[in-house]
C-alpha cells in the first residue's frame, strides 16, 4: 500500500458522521414503521395492516393514485420536450436565465399556488370568466379528477423540464450537425439523436414526478373537493382523524413496496447512464 | 420556415410560462384586494402589507421557516460534504451501497418518510422544532451529496496528492485545494437544500407536533377557515425578494463567466 492509498482509506472515515446519520434517521425509522405495520392495536404480530391494501376501498384509492401518477408523468413528458426543444431552438439554452424562469415559481408556497388553481378552475372562476367572455361554453372541472390532474401536472412539471433540459443541452452539437449533413430531417434528428441521448434525463424526471404525484394528499384535498381520495389521503386520515397508526403504517409500507418495485426498473436503467442528472 | 419555427417556439414557451405564472399572478392580485373574500374584488389596497407586520402568528411562522431552512441546510452541508468526500474514497461496492442509501429519502414518498421519522422520533424527543429540524436535515443531506459528488469526481486528485507530497498538511490542502474545487457544488447543494426545506409541507406536517408552525403548515391550517390576506402579501414579498436575489446572482455569474472566458482567451 503506498502513501496515497493509505490517505484514501483514511479519507473514507470522513463519511463516519453521515453513516451514523443514515443509521439513526433513515434506517431505524424504516424499521420502526415496519414494526408498527406488523403489529395490531393489541401489540401482537399481524399481517392485517399490510393486506388491508387489498380491501376494495384501498384498491380503489391505489388505482386512482396510479392513474393520476401515470397520467401526470405522461403529460409532463409531452409538455417538457417541446419546451426544451423550443428553448434550444431560440438559443435560450445555455443561459441560466431560462432555468431561473422555471425554478422561480417554486418560491411561492405550493399550497397557495394550488389554492390559486382552485380559484382559476372553480365553476364561476377565472377560467370560465374568460371562456364566457370569448363566447365559449363554461367548463365544469372543479372537484373532478381533471382538476387534480391539472394540479399535479402544474406542480411537478419543473421536475421533468429540468433534467430533460440538462440532458438535451449536454448533447454535442456536432452530432446533430453530422446527422443533418447526412440528410436527416428535424424529426429524424430528434428520433435518432436527441431523444435517445435524453433518456437519462427522462428517467430522472420520471422518478421525480411519478412518486410525489402518486402519494400527494394536499393537491387532491384542495382540487378534488375532499371526495376523490388518493392513497396519500387515506394514509393521512389514518393518522389524523382515524387515529389508527398501525393501519396507517401498514398502508405506508405497502405503498413503499409498490413504489420501490415500480422504480427498481427505472433506476436500474438509469445506472447504465450517468450518475444523476436531476438538476 | 425558420421564422415559422421561431414563432411557434416563442408561442409555446409563452404558453408554458403562462401556466407556470398564472397562479402566482392570481396570488399577487389577491394581496392588493380590499376584501377578505377570495372571490370578490373590493378595490385596491396596500392594507395587508401594513397589517402583516402586526400579525404575530404569520411572523412567527416566517421566522421558524427561515431558521429551520438555514439551520438544516447548514448542518446538511457540514455532514454531507465530508460524507461525499469519504464515500468517494471507498471501494466500489461500499460506494454503491452508500449511494443507494442516500437515494432512499429521495425515492421514498414524502408521506412515508414523514410518518417513519415521526414514529421513531416520538420515542425519545417531544415533537416540536427539534424533531422538525432533524427531519429536514435528513432529507437535505442527499441534495448536498448529490450536488457535491459530481464535482469531486471531476476533480483532479493529483493536485491534492501533489500538495500533500510537497509537505502540506491535510487541513491546509483541504482549504487551499479541495474546498475551492468543490465550492460550486457546495453552494448549489446548500441552495437546493434551503429551497426544499422552505417549500416542504408533508414531512413537517407529520413531525411537528402541536404548537410549532412553518408557513406551509400555517397555510394548510387556514384552508378551511379561509387564508388570511396578509399571507398573500407575505408570499408576494418573498417572491419579489427571491426574484431580485436570483436575478442579481444570475447577472453576477454571467459576468464572471464572461470574464474568465476573456482571461482564457488572453493566454
Amino acid at each position: 500500500m503506498n502513501e496515497n492509498e493509505v490517505r484514501s482509506s483514511k479519507r473514507a472515515y470522513l463519511a463516519g458522521p453521515y453513516a451514523l446519520w443514515i443509521a439513526v434517521f433513515t434506517i431505524l425509522p424504516l424499521i420502526v414503521i415496519l414494526k408498527y405495520a406488523l403489529t395490531g392495536a393489541d401489540g401482537h404480530f399481524t399481517l392485517d395492516n399490510m393486506t388491508a391494501i387489498f380491501s376494495p376501498i384501498h384498491v380503489k384509492a391505489m388505482w386512482f393514485s396510479l392513474k393520476i401518477a401515470v397520467g401526470c408523468t405522461v403529460f409532463c413528458i409531452l409538455l417538457s420536450y417541446p419546451m426544451v426543444l423550443a428553448m434550444k431552438h431560440l438559443g435560450l439554452g445555455r443561459k441560466s436565465f431560462s432555468l431561473f424562469v422555471i425554478i422561480l415559481p417554486m418560491w411561492m408556497n405550493f399550497i397557495l399556488r394550488i389554492l390559486a388553481w382552485q380559484m382559476i378552475l372553480s365553476n364561476n372562476g377565472i377560467l370560465n370568466l374568460f371562456l364566457t367572455k370569448l363566447g365559449f361554453e363554461p367548463v365544469q372541472i372543479a372537484n373532478t379528477s381533471a382538476a387534480i390532474m391539472i394540479g399535479v401536472v402544474y406542480d411537478y412539471l419543473p421536475y421533468m423540464i429540468l433534467p430533460v433540459y440538462t440532458a438535451i443541452m449536454e448533447i454535442n452539437e456536432d452530432l446533430i450537425e453530422a446527422a443533418k449533413d447526412l440528410g436527416a430531417g428535424s424529426f429524424t434528428v430528434f428520433r435518432k439523436v436527441i431523444f435517445p441521448l435524453s433518456v437519462p434525463g427522462l428517467l430522472s424526471g420520471t422518478v421525480m414526478v411519478f412518486v410525489p404525484s402518486m402519494t400527494s394528499f394536499v393537491i387532491s384535498d384542495i382540487l378534488g373537493g375532499g371526495k376523490l381520495q388518493l392513497i396519500g389521503n387515506v394514509i393521512e386520515q389514518e393518522f389524523t382523524t382515524g387515529n389508527n397508526w398501525n393501519m396507517g403504517s401498514g398502508l405506508s409500507v405497502a405503498l413503499m413496496v409498490f413504489v420501490l418495485i415500480s422504480m427498481a426498473f427505472t433506476v436500474k436503467n438509469e445506472d447504465q447512464g450517468r450518475e444523476s442528472v436531476i438538476w | 420556415m425558420k421564422r415559422l419555427k421561431d414563432i411557434l417556439s416563442g408561442i409555446y414557451i409563452g404558453f408554458i410560462a403562462l401556466i407556470l405564472y398564472a397562479p402566482i399572478l392570481v396570488l399577487i392580485v389577491l394581496s392588493f384586494n380590499d376584501s377578505r373574500s377570495r372571490v370578490t374584488w373590493g378595490g385596491f389596497t396596500l392594507n395587508w402589507y401594513v397589517t402583516l407586520f402586526s400579525n404575530k402568528q404569520i411572523l412567527e411562522a416566517l421566522v421558524t421557516t427561515v431558521i429551520l431552512a438555514l439551520a438544516s441546510s447548514a448542518v446538511a452541508v457540514l455532514v454531507g460534504v465530508p460524507g461525499a468526500l469519504g464515500i468517494h474514497a471507498m471501494s466500489k461496492k461500499k460506494y454503491k451501497a452508500f449511494m443507494t442509501l442516500t437515494n432512499i429519502p429521495m425515492l421514498n414518498a414524502d408521506i412515508v418518510t414523514g410518518i417513519a421519522l415521526m414514529l421513531w422520533l416520538v420515542h425519545f424527543i417531544p415533537l416540536g422544532f427539534g424533531s422538525v429540524l432533524l427531519a429536514h436535515i435528513t432529507f437535505n443531506i442527499p441534495y448536498v451529496i448529490l450536488s457535491v459528488m459530481p464535482r469531486i469526481q471531476q476533480m483532479n486528485v493529483s493536485v491534492y496528492e501533489a500538495t500533500r507530497d510537497l509537505g502540506a498538511g491535510p487541513v491546509y490542502s483541504f482549504f487551499k485545494v479541495l474546498l475551492p474545487e468543490i465550492m460550486p457544488g457546495i453552494i448549489s447543494g446548500f441552495f437546493m437544500a434551503f429551497t426544499m426545506s422552505m417549500d416542504d409541507f408533508v414531512i413537517t406536517y407529520f413531525t411537528k407536533g402541536a404548537g410549532v408552525n412553518t408557513l406551509s403548515t400555517l397555510i394548510y391550517g387556514q384552508i378551511r377557515k379561509g387564508i388570511k390576506p396578509e399571507m398573500y402579501a407575505l408570499s408576494t414579498l418573498i417572491f419579489i425578494f427571491v426574484s431580485l436575489i436570483l436575478t442579481a446572482f444570475n447577472v453576477f455569474s454571467e459576468k464572471r463567466k464572461a470574464k474568465t472566458l476573456k482571461e482564457y482567451e488572453n493566454y
